[in-house]
This record gives structure tokens, sequence and C-alpha cells, in this order.
């Protein structure tokens, strides 16, 4: 163990009240720099694998490590700056801010991060281009497709460079031409550095990327 | 291998103001007719409460210039009735032996003339139908003492007090039908012609001049046959000594009857006046308060719908890193700027109607300064304390339940 991974999880399980196991015993390693799809069928426990690796959720057993950083026991606040610096998300529901512009939307992504609004703003218009976005910046959500969403929640993601960048079903609500074009922008953003984690059922995503963790039924095949 | 220092590195950050109002307004600015709607009730409450507090401002310091012009120095002593509900009348010395106390500065006296002195416009009118004026005989200083200024005409000099001449108060003259002076316009007075020479303003330290025809002392003796004394006379002396100069009047008016006599300080009543529609006020005072608290119902209820509706919001700030005191304070913040943003609106309004109250009554429009700054505080308070259990809630939710919301 050399504690360099992005995210470690150790004989992880997840038990929720009434005795369903989302996840039993699962172990994972994400080491810096890597493309991974997480695929399997509703149900399977992607959801929670999700939510753990984002530290929104904690594990009834075994131990999660984010960025170098035992996530058990952690408060609430601390639990928080660790979301803030170290990890991104993307949603398949863009989660967008309505009535505020590409750029505030982007902006927001450092709000919890102590940076000031000049800087976020700087920045955030720097994540927009890279995303391919440098000309959309004053339009709102709804001036927007959905492929051009997407796009503003992974620059939103990615502005405050995080250690690792989640991506729940990214391309489920897009149609596959535009899917694909998220994908690759994934794999760009890779490219250059960021570990990203895929969390899909679709088969032919997970395929296409270079590691894929199967899950059924909680456990990881 | 990861240890306490890396647990330490994680800092947790902190929201600046600015940030924090910015982001405690995105609800508002989201659905603007909602936060008017919810504003507005707290915003009646508070027009409600400053226009009260401002419209009795205002009439106090109305009050206040008008005692200022008329001054608060003047007494007025009346001779009372006797036991058997006659008026008397002082002895002829009363107003020589007033003048002669030392702080007194002026004094004039009236004649109330008895009852069967009757006016009418004209001769044709039926006897019965009086005009319900009463007729005073006065001195030419009466307006000095008593304030009174004309609105129309002149005042009696030495030759018109002689004569069959008539001042009417302005109540008087409105009952008449007499709106100005004209040479020649006669009306009957006693059973005989008098012609108007004037007609005063409204003399508010002497009301019952209002609704009065003075004549003058001469001419009622000459025309009407009536010489009896005074039966009230109007003193002004010195400010400070008002009170010491109250205290002889009764005695040197009327040396035999002391007891019968009645003194009174017309400014306090009109001051008295004043206070007795501060129970008014307070009954207003008490709606606004109701709908005050109503409009904060009001604004805590948006609120509990707000975070019901703004679930997802809430899960993705929790994922970009927002902690559950910054979700507590955004709500929070929320409900203030709602509540404040009313309160600034029922500022303005109350202060508005204040205006044009006190415009149409011709008094200064007063609003107080700490009336409109507490008014504001107020709501801020109000905003806080409604905002409270929704902005618990929203801190309370889980960021996974957050996010699987639809």
């Amino acid at each position: 163990m050399t504690g360099d991974a992005v995210a470690e999880l150790i004989a992880v399980s997840k038990l929720y009240p009434g005795g369903v196991a989302a996840l039993q015993e699962v172990d994972l390693r994400i080491e810096p720099g890597e493309l991974l799809a997480i695929v399997g069928p509703s149900g399977s426990g992607k959801s929670t694998l999700l939510n753990l690796l984002g530290t929104l959720d904690q594990p009834t057993s075994g131990e999660v490590r984010i960025a170098g950083h035992p996530v058990a026991g952690l408060s609430d606040r601390h639990l928080s700056a660790l979301r803030a610096d170290h990890v991104g998300f993307v949603f398949q529901q863009f989660h967008l801010a309505p009535a505020t512009t590409a750029l505030d939307n982007v902006a927001d992504g450092l709000l919890y991060c102590g940076v000031g609004q000049a800087q976020r703003r700087e920045r955030a218009a720097r994540a927009l281009q890279r995303v391919g976005l440098g000309h959309r910046m004053r339009h709102r959500p709804h001036e927007l497709s959905g492929g051009e969403k997407q796009r503003v929640a992974i620059a939103r993601a990615v502005v405050g460079e995080p250690d690792l960048l989640l991506a729940d079903e990214p391309t489920g609500n897009l149609d596959t031409a535009t899917g694909g074009a998220i994908v690759a922008l994934l794999r760009e953003l890779n490219s250059s550095g960021t570990t990203v984690v895929v969390i899909t059922h679709d088969r032919e995503i997970a395929e296409g990327l270079p590691r894929t963790v199967a899950l059924r039924d909680g456990r990881v095949r | 291998m990861a240890g306490s220092g890396d647990v330490v590195k994680l800092k947790p950050h902190k929201l600046s103001a600015r940030d924090l109002i910015r982001v405690g307004g995105v609800g508002l600015r989201n659905r603007p007719l909602r936060a008017f709607l919810s504003a507005l009730g707290i915003g009646i409450g508070i027009a409600a409460m400053l226009a009260v507090v401002g419209i009795s401002f205002s009439g106090r310091a109305d009050l206040d210039r008008t005692l200022d012009q008329l001054g608060t120095n003047l007494l007025t002593v009346a001779a009372g009735k006797d036991s058997d509900g006659h008026t008397v009348s002082f002895p002829e010395p009363a107003l020589p032996m007033i003048k002669r106390v030392g702080p007194v500065l002026s004094a004039s006296g009236v004649t109330r003339l008895p009852d069967d002195v009757n006016v009418y416009r004209h001769e044709y009118i039926a006897k019965a139908r009086t005009s319900g004026i009463v007729v005073y005989s006065v001195d030419n200083d009466l307006p000095s003492v008593v304030g009174a200024t004309m609105a129309g005409g002149g005042w009696f000099n030495a030759a018109t007090a002689r004569y069959p001449a008539v001042v009417l108060g302005s109540s008087a003259a409105k009952r008449l039908g007499i709106t100005t002076v004209r040479s020649n316009v006669v009306i009957q007075l006693g059973g005989r012609a008098f012609s108007i020479i004037g007609i005063l303003n409204p003399v508010p330290l002497a009301a019952d001049l209002d609704s009065a025809a003075l004549i003058g002392q001469a001419a009622a003796a000459d025309y009407l046959g009536i010489t009896s004394g005074k039966t009230t006379i109007y003193v002004r002396s010195a400010e400070r000594q008002v009170e010491a100069v109250r205290e002889v009047l009764a005695a040197t008016a009327n040396p035999a009857q002391p007891y019968h006599v009645q003194v009174s300080r017309p400014s306090d009543a009109l001051a008295a006046k004043l206070a007795t529609d501060r129970a008014f006020n307070a009954v207003l005072l008490g709606l606004g308060a109701v709908a005050l608290l109503v409009g904060g119902i009001g604004v805590a209820n948006t609120m509990v719908i707000s975070v019901l509706e703004r679930r997802s919001e809430i899960g993705l700030r929790r994922s970009l890193g927002a902690t559950r005191r910054h979700i507590r304070m955004q709500f929070l913040t929320e409900s203030v700027l709602l509540a404040a943003l009313g309160g600034v609106g029922g500022v303005v309004l109350g202060a508005a109607v204040t205006f044009a109250y006190a415009l149409s009554q011709s008094w200064p429009p007063t609003v107080p300064l700490w009336a409109a700054g507490g008014g504001i505080a107020i709501t801020v308070a109000v905003g806080a304390l409604a905002g409270i259990y929704p902005a618990a809630r929203a801190a309370r939710l889980s960021p996974t339940v957050a996010l699987a919301a639809p």
C-alpha cells in the first residue's frame, strides 16, 4: 500500500436499513491519471459506490480513502472541504442553476473553495474554453443544448482541478452522438492529467475506456 | 501513510459576506413574483405601523407648530354658572383687577349676551329657526390677546364699536352662508340690522368665538340695552408664571364667589385632544403587528416550500463542497433578505402614506428616523426567526437524498 492512490476502497460494505446490502466487501484502487468505467445494471450498487467515492456517504464497514484522507471519522466540515478541494461531480441531470449564465454556473464550482469572485470568474472562463464553450459564457442554461449543458457541468466539475472527477451517467440524457462527444471530452481531460471515473450502465461506453469495473449485486466481478 | 497530518490539510473554507448575500439572493432572483408576494405581507405590516407612528408624530409636530404660533401662556377665566344654572357675570372691577396682577401681560373680556338675543340671516326667517349663533359683546383688544386673525374685512375700531356692526366667527359665517365681507350686507341680531364688517379665521385657543357673532361693548349697550358684566376673560401672562397666575385668577376675578369661576388653559386642552388619539393608535399598531406576524409566517411558509423544491440544488451545493453550515446560512440569508425587502418596501410605503395624509391635513410630514430604522430591524429579526426552521431542514438534508430528488 503506497498511499499514492487517488481513491482506495478496502473491504467496503454498505448496508441500508432493512438489511439491504448495496455493496459487499468491495476493494477498489484508483491510481492518479486513470480513466475507468464502473458499469453495472441498475440496482448493482453503482450509485452507492459513487456516493462513497464522492464522500457524500459513509460506508457501513471497511475503509475509504480519498486523495490520501481516510474518510471515516471526518466531520461534515472536513468532508465538505475534501469534496471542495479534491472531488468534482458531473451528473446525469446537469444540475445547472437556472437564470444564471454558463460562466457563473462554472464559477460556482469554486464557491466553497475560498476563492474570491473575480478569480472564480477568471478560472471559470478558462474552464469553459477548455470544454469548447468559450463562445457561450453569457448564455443561460435554457439557451444551451443538452450537450452544451453537460459541457458546462463538466467545466464546473474541473474548474477546481480536482484529483478525482466522478461522472454519474454523464451521457444518460443525451443522444448517442452528443454522448460520444462528451465521452471524448472526458478522455481529453484525462489525457491532460485528470483522474476520471465514469459510472454508467452502458456497456458500449464502458468497453471503450481503458479500465472497466463491473458491479453486480453489490460485488465487483 | 496518510495520517493526521493529511487531515489537517483539509481546511474548511468560509463564505465571504458578499458571497453569502449573493447566494442568499439566488432564490429571490429565480422566483421574483413569489419573493414579491411573500415580502408584501411583511411590507404591509411595517407600512401600517410606520404610518401610525408617522401620522401621530406629524399631528404632534403640527400641534407644536400651532402652539409655537399661539403661545401656551393664554388662560381662560369663565364666570361659570350659579347653583340655579344661570350664567353669572364677573363684577365690574374683575378685568382691571386681573390686569393689575404682576405677571399678566394683557387681558380682554367678552360678555355673552342672553340666549334670547338671536341671529338671523334676514328678518323673514321664522323666529324659531335660530342659527345657534351665540352673541358676545367684546373689547377692542380681544384679537391681540387670543391671537385671532381676520379672514376678511376688519376688526372694530373706536367708531365701529359704537355702531350696529358685527364681526362673525368662522363657523358662524359659514352657517349664515356668508363667505366674503361686502358693504351693505346686514344680518338680523337681537331684532335689528347689524352690518357685517369682518369675518375671523378659526381661533384655536378660543374656539367659542368660532360660532359666535361679536359686537362692540358700546353697541350692546346702545342698541340692545345690555350692560351686564364680563362672562369670560382671556389672560396672557409671562410664560414662566402661568401656573402662579392661574392660582390667583379665580379670587381676583370674583372675590365674592371664587368657586364658580372656571380657569382653564386652552393649549392643554389641545394637547389632551391629541393624547386621546393614543388609544386608537395603539389599536392600529396592534393591527400592524398582527400583519407583521402573519407576514412572518408567510415568509416561513415560502422558505419551507423553497427548501422542498430546491433539494437537488442543495445536493449539488453539497457536492461542490458546501458544509451544512453553508446551506443553513444560505437559506437563513434568503429568509432575512426576503423579509428585509418587505421591510424596506414597507418603510417606503408607510412614509408615503404619512406624507400624503400629513399634506392633506397641512401638517408638517414627520417620519421619525428611529421608527423607520426600527421597522427594518424588526423585519430582519422576523426574517431570521422565520428562516430558522427551513434553514435547519435544508442543512439536515443528506447530500445523497438531496441529489436523488427530481
